[in-house]
């Protein structure tokens, strides 16, 4: 039985002038972890809402598994959703939470107990399934939510930045454990973020959003390293974004011919993608790119020295210097040389 | 003492004696009113007179074997209680259905819903008598509790939307997920987090109802005179201390509200700092 | 619809609209019980007093009624509403302008403890208030043997059933209506305003008149303005302690209904009050936003 195939088409909403969602369509395989990726506004949330039946689209269609959903109404479309406040019910404990889905079945009282400790295992929550909702810590609400989620045993798994209420340490530890979780139940889980690094642990793909529409879907690997217009690449990790010129049937930077290692995706790229980490301390005239920077300034973090470098174009960019590295640390207004290599030296356009 | 900082503008308690004692006299204005009812109608003399000079129950005795007066309490009893539930159910559904915003006419729905607040209950009252006059409503219990209970809808709406507006949408859609019809939802999980707003709209709807007197005077009479009305009548034209003896009652029936509304109040904040 | 036609149509707009239309019929419904019950009990009968203020015994489409509203009976009325509704208003800024002030500066607990000075007398009747002063105020009350044993005065005062009498009544019922919302303004008023002001050299009283004042003004004028509306169209206190001799609007439409059976004067009489009363309030609304303006400018 194949189950929880998503086949989102051509989906449409505006709020007054305001365009939400601008003719999207998707499709997401059974057993999927894809994240909707972008900035506030973009439209993630309200396709995750279209999806759960919260918001009503203008036009489009909502395929579950071949089934059409677009008209159902949120309680009969059976799928689990973890909302970003979590929105258990302050006024049952948390047996009765996470019994609550079974109760709405008509499921017998044994079975619902039977289930719900599971559920609770499942989260490693079993031991407090007495308590009050309001007893518990951010991190044990997120695992209750997640069992309620999950113990009818949905098609689909939404989560609409379940963990942006909790802190950094917490955050990067329950990622680990809900793409273990993924893994281990196989569930169709769609997930809204505005964070990248959440997005680049967790997902099997990622469709970045914005203004309303889809602007790329792949890989979490592919979207880093291959992004395909200046938004997606300036959304990903620390970016700085260098103009670069045609020249001849190729493309030059600061007077140098740029050596790729496949052409750009797009015909006018016009931005030379650069990540302090992909900058290399050492490399090779006649291989690598060079890029040459006046060191602005240094500074002793510790663990590295952080450098300050002024680019051409007057774009300012950081990079660290571990204290592995043999290369002398610069003084404030030498000029340092830097490669990037072919690989690694992608060109983006503005806009797809 | 007195040379304290007072407020954020360095003025002293000394500077402000003046005012402590203005505001203690209006406070003494506002409430002897109230209070003072109660000890008169411990007197035993036909004279009201503070303090009385001989005490007695004679007033309340002059009430609980009054045919008439018990009849009138009871026909306000039953008028405030079917207001009470009936506005309640009404007040409730619209201020759910206007907190999900059904479209553009919602502003004057909402408008027309406060009118009976806002307008003098003199309008009401002959307005009711006169559309009563033409459907027999006039002097029947049922023409009470439609009037009494329009007068409390805005009460009750105000009351809920007020409950609604601090509610998060997000626990209605999580038990919508989760598999709950709309009806459901509201029952299990919106209802149980707004009941402290639903039950002080419930007290105000039971208070205006019982104390009404305007409506009441027009639209109801003989067996179905309410206990304020039969009051009134007899405020107007006799000097009869039962009446202090039924206002004493009264009052401490506001107070009772009153300490019932706060109890009410305090533990929905406790829930509320809890979440 | 044709097959072309149905291409051109965005995917299931129909069925979403249809869909989104059912959604918005059903939430309305929800209020159109309450609905039904305001226009059957205020909306319908109102309207219909509206339209019969047109026409004279007749049946005649005619001003007759509003014409009877000239005389000096009517006119007496209107102009002793609007003196009656001003001078309770003046009393209760007077009065409840320093409660709200100074419970607005005490630490909330204490504040809350006081404000029950006020909710009491807010939760009780009307009647059992106005029955109160009655047994206060009249002839041989609590309060002329009181003063006559202290020997203040050696006549009894007519305190009831006149102006006085009823303008005491009414000020103890509105007073909570102006202290109540001008407490809540004054609570949102920032102490850190009075402090700048303090800091930039203002004594207290000059902090008070240059800074509280103007910030206060809006709340002041909501209040007096719900204060004054709701005297304009009140009935039972100055119908018990008026004694018959202070004549409002709203006794005169009890009286044109219940003794003269009236209706037409009486329809008059409500569409006149409606239409002042809401005229009232527009242009102190309008004169609220400027008085906060202009005050502050000062």
């Amino acid at each position: 039985m194949t189950s929880g195939a998503v086949s989102i088409r051509n989906v449409s909403k505006a709020f007054g002038t305001f365009t939400a969602l601008d003719n999207v369509s998707l499709d997401i395989e059974p057993g999927e972890f894809l994240t909707l990726l972008g900035p506030s506004g973009s439209g993630k949330t309200t396709l995750l809402n279209v999806i759960a039946g919260f918001e009503r689209p203008d036009s489009g269609s909502l395929l579950v598994d071949g089934v059409e959903f677009i008209t159902k109404p949120p309680h009969k479309r059976d799928l689990g959703m973890v909302f970003q406040n979590y929105a258990l019910f302050p006024h049952m404990d948390v047996f009765n939470n996470v019994a609550y889905p079974l109760k709405l079945r008509g499921l017998a009282a044994a079975e619902t107990r039977e289930r719900v400790r599971q559920a609770l295992e499942t989260v490693q929550m079993a031991h407090l399934s007495g308590r009050r909702i309001t007893e518990l810590s951010g991190g044990q609400k997120q695992r209750v939510a997640l069992a309620r989620a999950i113990v009818f045993e949905p098609k689909l798994l939404l989560m609409d930045e379940p963990l942006s209420a909790l802190d950094k340490n917490l955050r990067e530890h329950m990622q680990i454990e809900l793409k273990r979780l993924h893994d281990r139940l196989g569930m169709t889980t769609i997930y809204v973020t505005h964070d990248q690094q959440e997005a680049l642990t967790m997902s099997n793909r990622i469709a970045v959003l914005r203004n309303g529409g889809i602007v790329q879907l792949d890989t979490p690997k592919h979207i880093y390293d291959r992004p395909n217009c200046r938004f997606v690449a300036s959304f990903m990790g620390e970016t700085r974004m260098l103009p670069v010129g045609r020249s001849g049937d190729g493309y030059e930077f600061a007077g140098r011919r740029l050596k790729l290692a496949q052409p750009p995706s797009a015909a006018d790229a016009q931005w030379l993608v650069v990540r302090p980490e992909r900058l290399g301390w050492h490399g090779d005239e006649a291989r690598d790119n060079r890029i040459d920077g006046l060191v602005v300034d240094v500074v002793y973090r510790g663990d590295s020295h952080s450098i300050s470098l002024k680019l051409p174009g007057d774009h300012e960019i950081s990079i660290r210097r571990a204290p592995t590295e043999d290369k002398p640390l610069p003084e404030p207004g030498q000029t340092l040389t830097l490669w990037l290599k072919p690989e690694a030296s992608v060109l983006v356009e503005e806009a797809p | 003492m007195l040379s304290r900082a007072a407020s954020s503008t360095q003025i002293t308690h000394g500077q402000r004696l003046w005012l402590y004692g203005l505001v203690a006299l209006v406070m003494a204005f506002l409430v002897i009113p109230c209070l003072i009812i109660i000890p008169l109608s411990f007197s035993d003399s036909q004279y009201l007179e503070f303090p009385p000079r001989g005490w007695s129950l004679r007033w309340y005795e002059a009430f609980f074997t009054s045919h008439e007066w018990l009849r009138s309490a009871v026909v306000s009893l039953k008028v405030a209680c079917s207001t009470t539930i009936l506005a309640t159910v009404l007040g409730t559904l619209a201020s759910y259905g206007l907190h999900k915003r059904a479209g553009n006419l919602d502003p004057i729905v909402r408008g027309a819903l406060m009118l009976p607040m806002m307008v003098p209950l003199i309008f009401v009252a002959i307005g009711a008598f006169f559309v009563y006059s033409r459907l027999d409503l006039n002097n029947t219990l049922t023409g009470l509790v439609l009037a009494h209970t329009t007068l409390a809808i805005p009460f009750v709406i105000i009351a809920v939307s007020n409950g609604l507006a601090s509610f998060d949408a997000n626990q209605e859609r999580a038990a919508r997920s989760l598999g709950a019809s709309p009806l459901r939802a509201f029952l299990t999980v919106t209802l149980p987090q707004i009941r402290i707003s639903v039950i002080s709209g419930m007290l105000f709807a039971f208070v205006t109802s019982f104390d009404e007197v305007v409506v009441s005077l027009f639209i109801s009479s003989g067996a179905t005179s309410t206990l304020t009305k039969r009051m009134f009548a007899n405020i107007r034209d006799q000097v009869d201390p039962t009446v202090a003896a039924i206002s004493s009652m009264l009052v401490v029936l506001s107070i009772v509200v009153l300490i019932a509304a706060q109890f009410v109040r305090r533990d929905g904040v406790k829930a509320t700092d809890n979440r | 619809m044709t097959a072309a036609a149905l291409d051109t149509q965005p995917l299931n707009a129909g069925l979403l609209g249809d869909d989104e239309r059912r959604h918005r019929l059903a939430m309305f419904g929800l209020s159109v019980p309450a609905m039904l019950l305001v226009a059957l009990v205020l909306l319908v009968p109102f309207s219909w007093l509206a339209w019969l203020s047109l026409f004279d015994a007749s049946g005649a489409l005619s001003a007759e009624n509003y014409a009877r509203l000239l005389r000096p009976a009517y006119v007496n009325s209107f102009v002793s509403t609007l003196e009656v509704a001003a001078l309770v208003t003046g009393v209760c800024i007077l009065l409840g302008y320093p409660v709200a002030y100074l419970l607005s500066q005490l630490p909330k607990r204490a504040a809350q403890i006081l404000l029950v000075f006020v909710i009491l007398p807010f939760w009780t009747s009307v009647l059992v208030r106005t029955y109160a002063w009655l047994v206060l105020l009249q002839r041989e009350g609590i309060i002329n043997t009181w003063l006559k044993q202290l020997g203040l005065i050696s006549e009894s005062l007519p305190l009831v059933n006149n102006l006085t009498g009823t303008v005491i009544g009414m000020v103890h019922v509105m007073l909570p209506f102006l202290i109540l919302p001008l407490y809540a303004s004054m609570r949102a008023i920032d102490p850190v305003y009075l402090r700048a002001a303090a800091n930039c050299g203002a004594s207290p009283a000059q902090a008070f008149r240059q800074v509280f004042l103007p910030l206060s003004a809006p709340g002041l004028g909501a209040g007096a303005a719900l204060t004054f509306v709701l005297c304009l169209g009140f009935y039972l206190t100055p119908a018990l302690l008026g004694g018959g001799r202070v004549a409002m609007w709203s006794t005169q439409i009890a009286d044109a209904v219940a003794k003269f059976a009236n209706w037409g004067a009486a329809s008059a009489l409500s569409v006149a009050l409606l239409v002042v009363t809401g005229l009232i309030l527009w242009l102190m609304k309008w004169g609220v936003r400027r008085l906060g303006t202009s005050l502050g400018e000062r």
